[in-house]
């Protein structure tokens, strides 16, 4: 199915190139379907080839574009990881302490909702430059954990709405007949709720790995740290007059990215599918 | 009975309001109640007459405004502390991604009872429901009415002095029902154990209890108590003159006309 759906975009790319105009339709003055030259829209072949060359061409033995972006993916994918991994640890605690305390997820839910409006680009600058001179058990803050930083600002946040539904799910029939042998909270946490929780925060974690790469990479290009996927973007798009299909490259290699991230969420989907179930009638 | 065990519950002027000021709701009001150990006791009235609330106060999993609760000798919250009762909703509730062997073992796991003693008693409470080849089964493999079973086997698990019903078969259909409650009848022989049943049916009332507690709504307060006698129930029973004798007695209650001495 999934390799179905590629084929099909694929095969739309290129019928569009085909039958659209090169210079795209107007109407009027406007544009209304974009231009479909080479320049514009390159083929896939064309994009294809970019993965083999030189990426600084003339110079032997240096390497080829795929390693740079495999590099570079490698590079950011752990950047990401981190941040996930700080954001589903943070969200989740925010979600136990609001189920625990109702006084708490009336106090926090509005900041926690209030701070995915905050546009990541100015925020991004900022952690980089309030960290700066910051130093934690003398360990110094590198440049690479504000992009860590938000990437987790990114995944907390569905991890926190999607475990706060999952830990409230259990109907009182389940909490009510817990709570009649005697269990006490952690007891319910590990037998009830935990177990309910899955179904939700399963979708919230493919959620969170998705938004920690987004959140990655543009802190990335918004930090101006070299060396993952974002600086490449915008390495080759300035190259773009020179050669237009260069540009697709880093961008495949930050779809592939997301790919392996939910990949591996759905992965763990899989090991605790006993816990996804239909609601029962 | 030879040793005398105290009632498995005692209400004293026990009554419950919600909310505070101009907008409370007082959902019970003096109510009074003893329920013998052994003893099979259903309540009944309309809808927000207060009787799972009541149900919920015995099993300390709501607090009274007023009132003394006891169960089975202690404050109700020790009770509960020492899975002194077993309680059936009904919904069943049963934990999806447990097998039904493990929704009966849900209540001993959280006693911190050794797993091979935990086995042996599931096994033995769900063959004491007629489920006894259905352990390994998922819940949502079952009809509602073994679900119900489960739950029923889940709430004798610690083997309880006391199982709190609320309206248990009230989502199964009339043949499902009779055959359930028949079944209850068996199991409560067997465990001796006393109940106290909620049910918005007057006749399963009758059939299952020694005594019919009529409840009225607001604000929630019993209005009657009818005896229910009724020897050792069967089929037979619910074809009997004085089974349906009784259902008038009740239903009258319910209307608030209290008849006199039945025929």
């Amino acid at each position: 199915m999934l390799l179905l759906a590629l084929v099909l975009l694929a095969a739309g790319w290129e019928l569009y190139k085909l039958v659209a105009p090169d210079d795209g339709v107007r109407l009027g003055e406007s544009l209304i379907l974009p231009r479909s030259d080479d320049a514009s829209m390159p083929h896939l072949a064309r994009i294809a080839e970019v993965f083999g060359e030189q990426e600084v061409a003339g110079v032997e033995g240096g390497g080829t574009v795929l390693a740079s972006v495999l590099a570079a993916v490698w590079y950011s994918l752990r950047l990401a990881a981190a941040g996930f991994a700080v954001g589903v640890a943070v969200g989740f605690l925010l979600a136990l302490a609001m189920q625990r305390l109702r006084v708490l997820e009336r106090a926090l839910l509005p900041y926690v909702v209030l701070s995915q409006t905050v546009p990541l680009i100015a925020l991004a600058p900022l952690v980089y430059g309030w960290s700066g001179n910051l130093s934690l058990f003398g360990l110094d803050w590198q440049p690479w954990m504000s992009v860590s930083v938000i990437a987790a600002y990114l995944a907390f946040f569905p991890v926190a709405i999607g475990a706060l539904r999952g830990l409230s799910s259990p109907p009182p029939v389940q909490t009510e007949l817990l709570a009649a042998c005697a269990a006490s909270w952690s007891q319910t946490l590990v037998r009830l709720r935990l177990p309910a929780s899955v179904g939700y925060v399963i979708p919230a974690l493919k959620l969170a790995a998705a938004s920690a790469i987004v959140g990655a990479i543009v802190a990335e290009i918004s930090i101006g740290l070299s060396g993952g996927i974002g600086r490449l973007i915008i390495s080759y798009a300035q190259q773009a007059t020179g050669d237009p299909a260069r540009i697709y490259a880093p961008i495949l290699g930050a779809a592939a990215m997301g790919v392996v991230a939910v990949g591996l969420v759905a992965l763990l989907g899989l090991a605790l599918r006993r816990y996804q179930f239909q609601e029962a009638a | 009975m030879s040793a005398p065990r105290p009632p498995a519950v005692a209400l004293e002027g026990v009554g419950k309001r919600f909310g505070t000021g101009a907008t409370a709701v007082d959902a019970l009001t003096r109510i009074d109640l003893t329920v013998a150990a052994g003893e099979f006791v259903a309540l009944i009235g309309p809808s927000g007459c207060g009787k799972s609330t009541l149900l919920r106060i015995v099993g300390d999993l709501i607090a009274p405004t007023d009132g003394a609760v006891r169960v089975n000798g202690k404050s109700a919250r020790q009770a509960r502390l020492d899975q002194d009762y077993g309680i059936a909703f009904q919904s069943a509730g049963l934990l999806e991604w447990r097998t039904v062997q493990g929704n009966v073992e849900l209540p001993l796991a959280l006693h911190g009872l050794g797993r091979a003693k935990r086995r042996a008693q599931a096994r033995e409470l769900l063959e004491l429901v007629g489920l006894g080849d259905f352990g390994a089964h998922r819940p949502s493999q079952l009809s509602g009415g073994m679900q119900q079973r489960v739950a029923i086997a889940r709430a004798l698990a610690r083997r309880p002095a006391l199982l709190l019903m609320d309206e248990p078969f009230g989502a199964l259909d009339e043949m499902t029902r009779e055959r359930m409650q028949s079944e209850l009848i068996r199991i409560c022989a067997e465990t001796s154990a006393a109940v106290v049943f909620v049910t918005h049916s007057i006749p399963e009332a009758v059939f299952l209890s020694q005594r019919v507690v009529v409840m009225s709504p607001r604000p929630g307060r019993i209005t009657q108590v009818v005896d229910v006698p009724l020897g050792a129930r069967d089929e037979d029973t619910r074809e009997a003159d004085q089974f349906y004798a009784t259902i008038t007695d009740v239903r009258e209650a319910l209307r608030g006309r209290a008849r006199e001495a039945s025929p």
